[in-house]
Formats: structure tokens, C-alpha cells, sequence
């Protein structure tokens, strides 16, 4: 979504560019200090991940990423994501429903708990939940009568990241559902429509594209979660590791190339995630220009005829003229 | 299928001592149009939100041919309801916003087809069943949110300012279709605007509402020709407002139309008291407006054709006499 807006903005400081840009040098400093920092700050690194997974060549890149332990680690994160990104979706737009259409008391205290946990270190939230469910926690005792494994095992892994990345759908959803009007959802209820109709049918087709970039977002960071994993996990390899916790202790054992082909691997996930998420805001981006070059050229074709006083009103129905 | 509005109050936030509608009682007509006319924040669209259903009355009782309707929510009203915004849904083509209603309801589809091609002609919109909302004027937009408001065949159509998102030459010419498309309907339909032009040319029964009150109700040549207040003679056609006090103190309004206002050339036996100075004159095609000031340095607009303007030969800054045809007196708000 913002990178519809911000492609929008592009277009229009183009256009007057010739009058209100900046002074050339001014232009080429400020272009020159975004692209250095750039650089340094993120294609360096990320191109010696690179470099440092295959600087043994393609062999040992290959060895370091099919022993069992990284493809559990693998495993392990892909099943994360697949249950926390689905659970975010329904629990985010659920939320901004609730936000974005309904007056209630108490609303501005819901609205700063959906953002606290960004504002909380992913390693307290780690903590909470081993306060929650450790064996000296709060729920521990009944867990470990009942023979329930979440600290130090996959259930705790799920709940951690859950928690973790849940403003990230919830606030996207929410942004996209503020700026629009509920005219439709009332237009449908007189219609006849009910509740799940119109949530189905006119709320959900018209935030698709904040949801979707909500869902890509909410699942590059639960697969690249550390803090509050690496608090709950365990770090028992083959079992409880996932690729983020794997890389700490590949390179804790000074298996560099092993460490760096697993941080290669996620650092790939995490591109192609964008890569989706551009094409997603190219493609919502491409129909936007469709649908207004259409109209464009529909009504330059239509536009006398249609109302003309007293046409609109004659037999002689307007058509689309040739 | 009348509907009746018996002492609606609504209040919006809690503890508001300004109610939004202050207990109003109307009736409108079957098979008529009848506009609820006010300034804004007179209460209409609440009014009208309320017989819609999408708003629930404080206390009052609304009834849609004869049933009492306060109770029962908006899906079961079976009413029609067209938003200032449209509301069209933007995802979905012009054919699937007006069977929208018809789906909803399990319609079989064929005659859901049958009745978008009906619709659509009905519209004169022929051949726009493929076209999104984005592709539309705004014209053709109101005349599909028309059809998709009717494709249930309610049993009232609503219309919330349909004409407020459009240019001014739109919006006369769909005023005339609207008067043509009801005749062809004969659907009860209730029309909010704030334009007494639009409620004066669209309905048969006028509602007008002051803050949050009934101030005249009846057909639209009634009030427009024995208003009831000095607010409904001013809101309806505006009119010139000469004060005065009456012997007893208390305070006269004269209400003064601008047509209702002849201008002659003064002859010589008229007194300085009937004369005034044109101090402006604007020619909006055939119609003049000036701007004559009173001797006693009040301002009174008056309006002519441009046929009476050149038979008199006045121009600007002229003295002329000044004669009213037709005026109507308030004492203390009390028309006599």
C-alpha cells in the first residue's frame, strides 16, 4: 500500500520537477549519502553472507544445508510461520473490524495493546511466556500434570512468534480500514446482506491489498524471529532450533561456512518475501493505472452523449459511440 | 406504501442535550416523492437513517405501510437506499453491484439477468454491465446506485443528497431524469437535500426541518406561498427581511420575495420614502438581480426578466420606485 502511494508521489515530483526540485547538488549529495549508507549499512553485509557461504564453494554450501539438523531447523520454521501468519490474519482483521467500525469503551487501550508487542523487547516477550508456562511458571504445574510440553518445545516456539508479529497484519488491515468509509458495508445491509455476507463479500475484497502486504510482512518476521524464540526454544538441535537460532550456534562453533549458508538461506526467504511483496504493490499498482486509462478513454469516447439534456431522456438509449 | 415517522427523537453521545431529531412526526405519501428539506445539521439524514433502519430512534415509532417497522432490522425492511457517496462497490462490475441484493436473496439467475437488463435500460445505462464504478461519470454512478437500489423492488427508496457529489449542469439534468424516472417507478421515495430548488422541483410533499424539528410540512407551492415561520419564508426562495416594531413594541418582520418587487421610473409626484439607488445589477441569462438601496439604507434584492429590465431602460446607479406586489408580515414569529 504505501509503496502505491509513494510510486504516486514519485510520478508527481517529476512532473514538477523542472520548477521546485533542488539545486543539482544539492540532489546529487542527498542521492549520494542515501545510496553510501545504503551500502554500507545493508548491501555490504548482505552480500558477505554471500560471499562467506560460498567461499568454499558450492560442496560445502550444500553439506552445510542438508544435515539433518539445519533441515529440522528449516522444518521447524516453516511450520512457525504457517500456523502464526494464518492466526495473525484472522486475529488482525478481526481486530481492525472491531477498531476501525465500532465505538466501544476502553477502544484507545485495545489499540495501544495491539502495538505492545513492538514496543516490548522480543526477549521479555520470550520471558513472559516462560513465567507463563515454565515449570516454575504461573500455568507450569498444570501443564506438567497433564504431561504438556510448551517452554522448550514447538508449542512455545508457535505462541512466541505469534505474539511477536501480531501487530503486523492487525495494523495494516486497520490503516487501510480507517481510510475508508463503511458506505458499502451499509449499503449492503439495506441490501439485505448479513454479517459474515458482508465481511466476505464487500469488507474483505476491499482490504486485500493491506492484507496481503500485512501477510507477507507478518511472515518474513516470523521466520527471521530471534529474541523471544531463542528465550523459549531451548535451543535443542533437531527438535526445538529454528533457522535464526541454527545460525548462532553453527557460528558459536566456529562453523562459518555452515553458519553462513544457513544465514543465506534465510537472507534469500527474506528476498524472495520482498520480491512478492513488490510484485503484489506492482500489480495492485499496474490495475490502478488499467482501470483509470480505461475511464479515461471511456468517457473521452461517451462523454457528450450520455446526459445531454433531453438525450438521457429520449428512446435513443446512450451507447458506447464508435 | 406510506411511511409515518411518530415522534422520533434521537440523541447522539451520551449525556448531548441537543437532540440530533427532537421529536418529529411526518407522513409520506405512497407513490409520491417527498423531500425532507433543511440547513445542514437539521436532522434529515438522521431522519432518514433511521427510517432506513441503519439508525436505531432514542424513542418515536416509524411505519412503512402500516406496519410498525422501529423495531425490525434494516435486512427485513425491504427499503432502497441510495447514499450521497453512492456506496457503489468498487470491486465488483456494474452488473454484479445491482444483482448484489438479488444474490443475497438466492435469486435464480436468470431472472437475476432479466432484471439487471430491465434495470439497466430503465437507466439508459445499456451495455455498462461489465464497467467498475472507477469507469463511470458521476452521473452514471447515481443512476447505478439508483438501479441497484431498486433491484429488490423495495417498498420505499431512499436517497441521502443524491445529487451532492456532482457539478451543477449534472445535476440539473439528472434532477429533470429522476422527475421522469419516478413517473415511470411510481415508488414511494423519500429524498433528503439541502437545496430547496431540488425539493421544490422533485417533490410533491415537502418536509422542511429545523434544527431537529418540523418546521412546515405540505406541498411545495403551500409553503413556498403561506410559510408558516420567518425561517421557512427565508429558507424557501429566500426573501428580503424589513424590520419594524409594532405600536405595542413588539417586533415585525416583512418578508419580501425578490419577484414579488416592482421597480418603475420615478414621476414626479413620488415621494423621496418610495425611492431607491440600483447599486448593483447582475444578468444571469434571461434572469437580472439588483440590489436596491432602500432610503432608509437597507439593502433589497430584487429580481426581473430581462424582458422587464430593458422595457424600463434602468441601468446602475439610477433612482427608481420602488413597489411590493406581495409581502408576507410576522409578528414575533406569529404570521399574520
Amino acid at each position: 500500500m504505501s509503496g502505491i502511494i509513494a510510486s504516486r508521489q514519485r510520478t508527481a515530483g517529476r512532473r514538477q520537477s523542472d520548477v521546485a526540485a533542488e539545486a543539482p547538488w544539492v540532489r546529487a549529495v542527498l542521492i549520494g549519502t542515501a545510496a553510501s549508507f545504503l551500502g554500507v549499512a545493508v548491501l555490504l553485509p548482505l552480500s558477505i553472507v554471500f560471499a562467506s557461504a560460498f567461499s568454499k564453494g558450492i560442496g560445502p554450501f550444500w553439506e552445510a544445508l542438508s544435515q539433518p539438523e539445519t533441515q529440522s531447523a528449516i522444518w521447524l520454521t516453516l511450520l512457525t510461520a504457517s500456523i502464526a501468519v494464518p492466526l495473525n490474519a484472522v486475529f488482525g482483521v478481526a481486530a481492525a473490524w472491531l477498531v476501525s467500525r465500532y465505538d466501544f469503551w476502553g477502544k484507545s487501550a485495545l489499540v495501544t495493546l495491539i502495538d505492545l508487542p513492538f514496543s516490548v523487547s522480543p526477549v521479555i516477550s520470550g520471558l513472559i511466556f516462560v513465567l507463563l508456562f515454565g515449570a516454575q511458571g504461573f500455568w507450569g504445574q498444570w501443564l506438567s500434570d497433564h504431561d504438556i510440553k510448551v517452554i522448550f518445545a514447538v508449542p512455545g516456539i508457535v505462541i512466541a512468534t505469534t505474539f511477536v508479529t501480531f501487530p503486523l497484519v492487525a495494523r495494516e488491515v486497520l490503516a487501510v480500514m480507517q481510510a475508508q468509509s463503511s458506505d458499502e458495508e451499509e449499503a449492503a445491509l439495506t441490501m439485505g446482506a448479513s454479517g459474515l455476507q458482508i465481511l466476505t463479500r464487500i469488507t474483505l475484497p476491499k482490504v486485500r491489498w493491506g492484507l496481503i502486504y500485512g501477510v507477507i510482512l507478518c511472515n518474513a518476521r516470523a521466520m527471521g524471529e530471534f529474541g523471544a524464540v531463542s528465550v523459549v526454544s531451548g535451543h535443542i538441535r533437531g527438535q526445538t532450533n529454528t533457522l535464526p537460532l541454527h545460525v548462532e550456534i553453527l557460528y558459536n562453533e566456529y562453523n562459518f561456512v555452515g553458519a553462513f549458508a544457513v544465514a543465506a538461506l534465510l537472507a534469500s526467504l527474506a528476498l524472495v518475501t520482498l520480491l512478492v511483496k513488490k510484485s503484489v504493490e506492482l500489480n495492485a499498482a499496474l490495475k490502478q493505472r488499467r482501470l483509470a486509462r480505461r475511464a479515461e478513454r471511456d468517457r473521452s469516447s461517451l462523454a457528450p452523449a450520455s446526459l445531454r439534456r433531453g438525450a438521457a431522456l429520449s428512446a435513443a438509449a446512450p451507447h458506447i459511440s464508435s | 406504501m406510506t411511511v409515518e415517522a411518530n415522534n422520533l427523537v434521537k440523541t447522539f453521545g451520551a449525556g448531548a442535550d441537543v437532540a440530533a431529531v427532537g421529536g418529529v412526526s411526518f407522513s409520506a405519501p405512497e407513490g409520491k416523492v417527498t423531500a425532507l428539506l433543511g440547513p445542514s445539521g437539521s436532522g434529515k439524514s438522521t431522519l432518514l437513517r433511521m427510517i432506513a433502519g441503519l439508525e436505531e430512534p432514542d424513542s418515536g415509532t416509524i411505519g412503512i405501510a402500516g406496519k410498525d417497522v422501529t423495531r425490525v432490522p434494516v435486512k427485513q425492511r425491504e427499503v432502497g437506499f441510495v447514499f450521497q457517496s453512492y456506496a457503489l462497490f468498487r470491486h465488483m462490475t456494474v452488473r454484479d453491484n445491482i444483482a448484489f441484493g438479488m444474490e443475497i436473496r438466492k435469486a435464480p439467475k436468470s431472472k437475476i439477468d432479466a432484471r439487471v437488463a430491465e434495470l439497466l435500460a430503465l437507466i439508459q445505462l445499456e451495455g455498462y454491465e461489465n464497467r467498475f464504478p472507477a469507469q463511470l461519470s458521476g452521473g452514471q454512478r447515481q443512476r447505478i446506485a439508483l438501479a441497484r437500489a431498486l433491484a429488490t423492488e423495495p417498498k420505499v427508496l431512499l436517497l441521502d443528497e443524491p445529487f451532492g457529489a456532482l457539478d451543477a449542469q449534472v445535476r440539473v439534468e439528472l434532477r429533470e431524469w429522476l422527475v421522469e424516472f419516478h413517473e415511470k417507478t411510481r415508488v414511494t421515495t423519500l429524498l433528503v437535500t439541502h437545496d430547496q430548488e431540488e425539493a421544490l422541483e422533485l417533490s410533491q410533499h415537502v418536509v422542511l426541518l429545523n434544527s431537529g424539528l418540523v418546521a412546515q410540512a405540505g406541498a411545495p407551492h403551500e409553503l413556498y406561498d403561506h410559510p408558516a415561520s420567518p425561517f421557512v419564508a427565508s429558507f424557501l426562495g429566500g426573501a428580503n427581511v424589513l424590520r419594524s416594531r409594532a405600536q405595542d413594541g413588539r417586533e415585525v418582520s416583512t418578508f419580501v420575495r425578490p419577484h414579488d418587487v416592482r421597480l418603475a421610473k420615478p414621476s414626479t409626484n413620488s415621494s423621496d420614502l418610495e425611492l431607491g439607488t440600483v447599486d448593483r445589477l447582475a444578468r444571469i441569462g434571461g434572469n437580472i438581480k439588483l440590489t436596491v438601496t432602500l432610503p432608509n439604507g437597507e439593502p433589497m434584492s430584487v429580481q426581473l426578466t430581462k424582458v422587464e429590465l430593458d422595457k424600463l431602460g434602468i441601468t446602475l446607479g439610477d433612482r427608481v420606485a420602488v413597489d411590493v406586489t406581495s409581502s408576507k408580515v410576522f409578528v414575533d414569529d406569529y404570521a399574520i
